[in-house]
């Protein structure tokens, strides 16, 4: 933190009038910078409000547990809802213990090296590659070259693979704030590398990690272009409150998608209707990113070195 | 020392091969990618892709039965003029707020905002281009008076949006990096704040805000659905910035869908795939490049 | 290792989780899988977009009419349909076209069987603007010289229309250039050969076009006839000038006055049998019509 001596104003100093505009223009300054700032802010919460005003009257527990109906022109997004759980939680699981291994041999088993910087350049770069060429490289690998087919296993492994390098960045920064001590009085005792890794650096760095597994799922929720072409559908029929409705390699209904559907293509949708569906993906994202801060914050109370 | 069991030098040994598996996973991934987009491409780039008229003509009839052109100019333009907008309207925004976060908040003020704008960079793209269709449209009819709110000015202002994010973190990370004697030294000669801003920090600070900006641009270079639902989709070399325009990303997406595998038409959006992948890579791979200088100094 | 034990517990948590998940989700899906085959039948629907929405109400509404059959509805257009068609990977496609000479051949080629085609009901497109613009109705060859390349229309006073100062230019929407209806407004308006001028608004579907024109004063557009809405007016339409105009509705649909519709299909491979059979009979019920009808499109006449 960096701490700025305020201005010289104790009472050994006059104000003189080149004081006084010092004092102008430092004011103007925080000013300006304080409105630029607030114009980043403003559009947040504008936004939000905005989209719960208009979504209000349908907003409900029914909204989230009925099936669509009518067209898509009335009932509810349990279909969607239930295909984005679907694609997030498997795209977690494959995400997550190649991401934290990943990182694991960048920060522990890898010495500064030029490999060690190209990992490090690739993961950058896979953070970088826009979503729409995450989806073609999904059609084009998993869809047609593996033959899955378009399926939630195809749309999943191509979220797993996008999501990748927020599970990577987050958990080599939990590991790198394990000090070097706790390594070194493993090592003493005798332990190997792994059992080091696995019984000191990432229990003490778990907090770390879940913070980036939480960051994924918001990541994963929210895409629309990568499962476009590689598994979500525009529609499929389910059985109201049925959990285990899709299979791994049947399309499903996805949130985003639905959103982008049914404000764009589907006819006589009622007003609310689309702006239920963005609260909900919204208010689902911005509850899991609220999850991971909380996290951070309190894991950052509670570190005892 | 005790001698291990053999299980155990054999799950160590393993272990250690999965763990440098999974660490060059990310480089095999970036390959792949690559690779299966080029080569869904492939066999149209080498035999009868025209390249010059992919880049300099504006003609993109993917479907004419007379007549099947490829220009891709004017969806270059249209990513350009969008990029560009977004980032004369991100880029002093985000940048002074990455100032005002940096040198003039208390700390609590400071996990506020960060927090804030952490959050605003969490929204979906498709939740944008909602509000770009339902919301921008209609107010910037009302405002400008043009006669549709489709168009460059909307796509612009939701992309600085999204790209505000990054380059806030970065560049406040960058001011973070310069040196606190920097300040005192400034201020001891008592100059005002404007001037230590304008004279001291960011000079000092400019690869880190470079780098910054590079992050932004690869964001919204990148950016699919907002700028899809956005921009109005128009084939067009824009004039002025309500004129709706169409990007790359758009193209793809809205176009996939409905290009029968394997027809040229399906492998021209993969090479704008390959076109994207080689931008952002290269955007990316410099912004990370000063970002690393300025760490080894 | 007794001492590191201690520690063991989250880093196991840690390798556990995801373990867990994973099995869960694969012992799930086995349970789904051997479920499906006992109970659940799919039927892997896709195809043009135009239909997409017809298609999804029938999904919809057969789920309630045969609960064992659960129906997957897709876009993608109509050359996509039959080409999934073709590589076995749908049971029914839907075209808003019919399937081309080399496309049965490919069908025929690949699996021995060639399309067999369901007629399920019609589509006209309609040309939209602002409800508050005074045209009334328009003639093909205006439509060609708007839209057509080389056409030298951009401006309402050009075709005789007042428009209030600022909203003179004609604001063409159109429809991303490989989607169905796009392909059939170019063939109806202009012909085999010619294209359209480029620098359209060009939508990413039916209701998107509409939407905008409600929005926008200087616009036209074209959409299924069934995408109407109350801020929009739908243009009677002649064939030339001189020609008397039509409205596009069900009638004039049905007895080919209006210029600018087109039959919808679904296609097979081969003569369909068990559930397909069922569900593509019940398409063409009364029930299944009645559907066609209320979302928006034009059903087969009785017979």
């Amino acid at each position: 933190m960096t701490t700025t001596p305020s201005s010289p104003r104790t009472a050994m100093f006059q104000r003189t009038s080149f004081t006084r505009r010092k004092e102008h223009a430092e004011f103007a300054a925080k000013m300006i910078f304080l409105l630029m700032t607030l114009l980043m802010v403003i559009p947040l919460v504008l936004i939000v409000g905005y989209l719960v005003v208009q979504a209000w009257p349908i907003l409900s527990l029914d909204f989230l547990l009925e099936v669509p109906k009518r067209g898509m022109r009335a009932g509810g997004i349990w279909s969607p809802l239930l295909g984005t759980i679907y694609l997030v939680v498997l795209s977690l699981v494959i995400a997550t213990p190649i991401g934290v291994l990943a990182a694991v041999f960048l920060n522990e088993y890898s010495r500064e090296s030029w490999f060690t910087r190209v990992v490090n350049m690739a993961v950058v770069n896979l953070a970088g590659v826009p979503s729409i060429v995450h989806a073609l490289f999904g059609l084009g690998a998993f869809v047609l070259f593996a033959h899955i087919g378009k399926s939630i296993l195809a749309a999943s492994l191509t979220l797993a693979i996008m999501t990748m390098p927020v599970i990577i960045a987050s958990t080599k920064e939990a590991l790198a704030s394990v000090p070097m001590a706790f390594r070194e009085a493993c090592w003493n005792v005798g332990a190997t590398r792994w059992q080091t890794v696995r019984h000191v650096v990432l229990p003490n760095s778990i907090s770390g990690i879940l913070t980036g597994v939480i960051l994924q799922v918001s990541r994963a929720a929210g895409e629309t272009a990568p499962i476009m072409f590689t598994g979500a559908v525009f529609f499929k029929a389910i059985e109201e409150g049925r959990i285990f409705a899709y299979g791994l390699f049947d399309q499903c209904m996805a949130l985003s998608m639905h959103l982008f559907t049914i404000s764009t293509q589907v006819p006589d949708v009622p007003h609310a209707l689309p702006y239920g569906t963005a609260v909900v993906l919204l208010g689902t994202v911005l509850l899991v990113n609220s999850l991971a801060i909380i996290l951070r914050i309190y894991l950052r109370s509670r570190k005892k070195w | 020392m005790q001698h291990r069991r053999r299980t155990e030098v054999i799950t160590e040994v393993a272990i250690e091969w999965l763990i440098r598996l999974c660490g060059i996973s990310a480089i095999v991934f970036v390959f792949g990618i690559f690779y299966f987009v080029f080569r869904e491409g492939s066999s149209y780039f080498f035999h009868g892709f025209n390249i010059k008229e992919f880049l300099t003509s504006i003609e993109w009839f993917p479907s004419s039965e007379s007549h099947v052109r490829y220009g891709a100019l004017a969806l270059i333009a249209g990513t350009a003029s969008v990029t560009l907008l977004a980032m004369l309207i991100a880029v002093p925004f985000g940048i002074g707020a990455a100032i005002f976060i940096s040198e003039f908040c208390n700390q609590k003020m400071k996990e506020f905002l960060k927090i804030t704008i952490e959050l605003l960079a969490a929204i979906p793209s498709v939740v944008w281009g909602f509000i770009g269709l339902t919301v921008m449209n209609p107010l910037i009819i009302k405002l400008t008076g043009a006669p549709i709110g489709l168009n460059v000015l909307n796509g612009g202002i939701i992309l600085a949006l999204m790209s505000v994010p990054i380059i806030v973190s970065i560049g406040e990370d960058a001011l973070k990096a310069v040196p606190d004697s920097y300040r005192e030294a400034g201020l001891a000669l008592g100059v005002t704040r404007w001037q230590l801003i304008y004279r001291v920090l960011l000079p000092a600070a400019k690869n880190g805000l470079l780098a910054a900006v590079l992050l932004g641009v690869g964001r919204a270079v990148g950016e699919t659905m907002a700028v899809l639902m956005a921009t109005g989709h128009a084939v067009k070399i824009p004039t002025s910035a309500l004129d709706s325009v169409r990007t790359l990303t758009a193209t793809i997406a809205a176009e996939l869908g409905e290009a029968p595998v394997n027809s040229e038409h399906y492998q021209v959006l993969f090479i704008i795939g390959i076109l994207l992948f080689l931008l952002t890579m290269t955007v990316n791979l410099a912004a990370d490049l000063i970002v690393r200088g300025i760490r080894s100094r | 290792m007794k001492a590191s034990d201690r520690f063991a517990f989250p880093s196991g948590f840690l390798v556990a989780v995801p373990t867990a998940l994973l099995a869960a989700s694969l012992l799930l899906n086995i349970g789904c899988k051997r479920e499906k085959t006992l109970k659940k039948t799919i039927i892997q629907n896709s195809g043009s977009d135009t239909m997409v929405n017809v298609a999804q109400a029938w999904a919809e509404e057969y789920a309630k009419v045969a609960p064992d059959v659960s129906v997957e509805v897709s876009g993608g257009g109509s050359g996509t349909g039959i080409a999934a068609l073709i590589n076995g990977t749908v049971d029914i496609a839907n075209c808003s076209r019919r399937v081309e000479p080399k496309e049965t051949e490919a069908a025929k080629k690949n699996s021995g069987k060639e399309p067999y085609e369901f007629m399920v009901g019609f589509d006209a497109l309609a040309i939209y603007v602002h409800k508050n613009n005074p045209i009334e109705q328009i003639t093909l060859e205006q439509l060609a010289d708007i839209y057509g390349e080389n056409g030298n229309v951009t401006k309402w006073s050009q075709i005789g229309v007042q428009m209030p100062a600022g909203a003179d230019e004609i604001i063409r929407i159109s429809r991303q250039s490989n989607s169905g209806t796009y392909f059939y407004f170019r063939e109806a308006v202009l012909g085999k050969g010619r294209d359209l001028k480029l620098g359209s608004r060009d939508m990413n579907g039916s209701k998107d076009v509409v939407e905008l024109i409600s929005k926008t004063p200087g616009a036209m557009g074209y959409s299924g006839m069934g995408y109407a809405i109350s801020e929009v007016k739908k243009l009677k339409v002649a064939k030339k000038k001189g020609d008397p105009a039509y409205e596009a509705n069900v009638e004039n649909t049905l007895n080919h006055t209006y210029p600018i519709a087109r039959p919808l299909f679904m296609y097979t491979l081969g003569t369909p049998a068990g559930v397909v059979k069922t569900y593509m009979d019940w398409v063409h019920s009364e029930a299944g019509q009645k559907i066609i009808a209320t979302s928006g499109y034009v059903p087969l006449p009785k017979p």
